[in-house]
């Protein structure tokens, strides 16, 4: 197959497209530049780039830039910065998955000719029995990715590789080191790419929103005390006194709500703009609500690309605007997944 | 001696043009057997550093000008750079430029003083490329500590052709104490370099460009030094550019200059002809070709035309895939294309820049590339404007 491999320039991706190589695949390299200002690595990553275009000419294949820029800015820059104003906690990468790399990226392979997209994610497909496709958490568990390539349907599952969803991460790196990949050793890639370290989230939305204080108030209404920017509280973080975390958010009002630990406990949530990798699912699933979090049991309902997720057991509060994966109940299959509603 | 790989289409001349034969044939003993430091002091040296004088002297024959006013440079970028920070380092003031410069020239200028771009300002263009004088002749009454005003000869991009003796008479007239610089680095290939020199203070050109090798550059500095240098050590260049001569770019580049010169005339009839065959071809053979700039308003080696329904990075691509090698606009460190400065300066909407196709003709282009070309880029264009279907075909909203 012709297949186009999506290579930041980290070790992953560095080992996906020697993979395809050696299982016979015509392989062409590509680094998407997708965020022009300041990043922890240089501008347009330059040191990433260097580092893809190194490993595609060690392994022989040819290797190419494409600048989304502008689709980058549009439907992951712009709409973080906007859910902040609004108190709801987005996940970019996720946001750059559907909208970038299995959309934007995935359709110009398909104008150029090529059979499949692959990347260096962590996750597996796999085919039934008849003939569905299926998606699961890669095979090692520190580095299961399958959370935030959720998204993918059918048509796209059939169109994507992940060639080191199989591997674990320590055999991954020792086949990178045992033919010399520069990528070897580097580390993991840990943050969202837009944001540097020594900014932080502060620096990057206060150039780009007006932050707003806000008061911080119990349960009962009593004020508390005060916050020097509502846009930058998240549900669920500590804060507002001793064993005291938000409840709440509401930047309208300007106000942060805090209460106890129990006081976060939720039954239910409700999930919107689902996705489904092979049709809706009813019933009892394990629910997964951030990249790292633990899969929990629950029953769910679903009502068009809405629905409903009632806890076997009460939940933290799930801050808007999060992902929420559903898995098989063995918590290995992904069903679909959504965004946490406001409610 | 044929330099260019066999069956590429080879339409990216603006970027880098073959080297021209002869002018590797001369670099060669330089790189061998004579490989002395022209600055020492003994006879092996002294060889040297005749081969180095001796292109001095052709190269001041082809641009018009003093031998002693020509500097060797590192390239085309330096020199650039070398005409602005060394005029404002020695004179002080505010350095204006058209927004059509290549980034040698604009990028300086933006980021001049403290804050960036306190002592840069940058003037508008024509829908053609070409300075406003109007509105640079604004700019220089309103500005009074005007030290040094950049208009390219030639666009890199798309190739049009500014009138210096124009550019010339208004800088003089608005702006007497400023000097002018031309980044002439599109032009040796194509106009003789004679009639620009006479208007400028300053003038910069890149060996690459016309069939020299990269690694060298000239600044000429018209009556002496004008600017500051930008490299200080051993004082070579007469203390205008320090740092160990490249004996054998510096020779070759004379080498390919000369020539260029020579063939210049024969060359520009023979490559408009072909050029105007390439877009002919192009526009007969597609729906939704736009060529940027009339023909006549650039240079003879130059294309450039925006399609429709297409992104360029796509077309780039399946060019490459055919072996046809052409360009859209500048690209970034990463290597990824950005959308052109230029374009956008020029007035054209950023999804018609989107899909800007740049193809450049030299010395080494024959009719069979013209035609060669036109065949890729026809089927390639057809191929990705049938496989796209509604929404792939997105524009940078």
């Amino acid at each position: 197959m012709k297949v186009m491999c999506a290579m930041s320039g980290g070790v992953d991706s560095s080992v996906a497209a020697l993979l395809l190589q050696q299982a016979g695949h015509e392989v062409v390299g590509v680094t998407m530049k997708l965020w022009g200002g300041d990043s922890d690595t240089g501008c347009c990553s330059v040191s990433d780039v260097d580092d893809a275009r190194r490993v595609a000419q060690q392994l022989g294949i040819d290797h190419l830039v494409f600048n989304f820029g502008d689709d980058f800015d549009e439907h992951v820059v712009a709409p973080y910065v906007d859910a902040h104003t609004r108190g709801v906690t987005p996940n970019p990468c996720i946001e750059c998955n559907r909208s970038v790399k299995f959309a934007r990226l995935a359709e110009r392979a398909d104008l150029l000719g090529f059979d499949a997209v692959a990347t260096g994610h962590h996750a597996t497909i796999g085919r039934t029995t008849d003939g569905r496709l299926t998606l699961e958490r890669g095979s090692d568990d520190a580095k299961d990715q399958s959370y935030v390539v959720h998204m993918l349907d059918q048509a796209q599952l059939a169109r994507t590789m992940f060639p080191v969803g199989g591997m674990q991460k320590v055999d991954l790196r020792a086949l990178a080191a045992s033919i010399d990949l520069r990528t070897a050793t580097k580390p993991d890639s840990q943050d969202v790419c837009f944001i540097t370290s020594t900014g932080g989230r502060t620096s990057f939305l206060g150039d780009r929103i007006p932050f707003r204080a806000g008061t911080v108030v119990d349960t009962d209404g009593n004020q508390l005390g005060q916050v020097e920017s509502v846009e930058l509280v998240t549900i669920g973080q500590p804060g507002g006194g001793p064993k005291r975390y938000v409840l709440d958010v509401d930047t309208e009002a300007a106000t942060v709500t805090v209460g106890t630990d129990a006081d976060l406990l939720r039954g239910e949530l409700v999930v919107d703009q689902m996705s489904w990798i092979d049709g809706a699912v009813d019933g009892e699933v394990l629910v997964q609500c951030s990249a790292h979090g633990r899969a929990l049991p629950a029953t769910v309902s679903a009502d068009g690309d809405t629905i409903r997720v009632r806890w076997a057991e009460p939940q933290r509060r799930v801050a808007p605007g999060q992902s929420v994966v559903l898995y098989d109940a063995s918590n290995t299959r992904v069903l679909g997944g959504g965004i946490c509603r406001r409610t | 001696m044929d330099v260019t790989e066999p069956g590429l289409t080879y339409l990216d001349h603006a970027a880098s043009t073959p080297m021209r034969a002869e002018a590797v044939e001369a670099m060669m003993p330089y790189l061998s057997e004579l490989y002395a430091n022209p600055s020492g002091s003994h006879r092996f040296a002294r060889r040297a550093r005749q081969a180095v004088d001796e292109a001095r002297d052709t190269v001041a024959r082809v641009v018009g000008c003093h031998p002693n006013e020509v500097v060797f440079t590192g390239c085309g970028t330096e020199s650039d750079n070398m005409a602005i920070t060394g005029a404002i380092a020695r004179h002080g003031g505010v350095a204006v430029c058209p927004a059509v410069e290549h980034h040698a020239v604009l990028h300086v200028v933006e980021q001049l003083g403290e804050p960036a771009g306190e002592r840069g300002r940058v003037v508008g263009v024509d829908r053609f490329g070409r300075v406003d004088l109007d509105e640079l002749a604004a700019v220089l009454d309103a500005t009074p500590d005007v030290s040094i005003v950049s208009v390219m000869a030639v666009n890199n991009e798309v190739g049009t052709i500014t009138d210096l003796a124009q550019v010339a008479r208004v800088v003089r007239r608005h702006a007497p104490g400023a000097l002018l610089h031309t980044d002439a680095v599109q032009s040796a290939c194509w106009l003789d370099l004679r009639e620009i020199t006479p208007h400028v203070d300053l003038l910069s050109l890149s060996a690459h460009k016309f069939g020299g090798p990269k690694g060298v550059g000239v600044l000429v500095e018209r009556g002496g030094p004008k600017v500051d240098p930008l490299i200080i050590g051993g004082g070579q260049e007469r203390e205008r550019r320090s740092g160990t001569h490249n004996t054998a770019g510096i020779v070759a580049a004379a080498v390919a200059l000369d020539l260029t010169d020579r063939e210049r005339v024969g060359e520009n009839a023979r490559l408009a002809v072909l050029r105007d065959r390439l877009v002919a071809g192009l526009e007969d053979r597609l729906d939704g070709v736009t060529e940027t700039v009339p023909l006549d308003h650039k240079v003879a080696g130059s294309a450039h035309v925006c399609v429709a329904g297409i992104e360029s990075e796509a077309l780039l691509f399946l060019l490459d895939e055919a072996d046809v090698c052409a360009s859209a606009a500048s690209a970034c460190a990463s290597g990824a294309m950005e959308p052109s400065h230029v374009l956008a300066a020029m007035g054209v909407d950023r999804t018609t820049a989107l899909g800007a196709l740049r193809l450049t003709l030299g010395h080494t282009t024959t009719a069979a590339d013209v035609e060669r070309a036109v065949d890729v880029i026809g089927a390639s264009v057809d191929r990705l404007r049938n496989r796209a279907t509604p929404g792939t075909a997105r524009s940078a909203s």
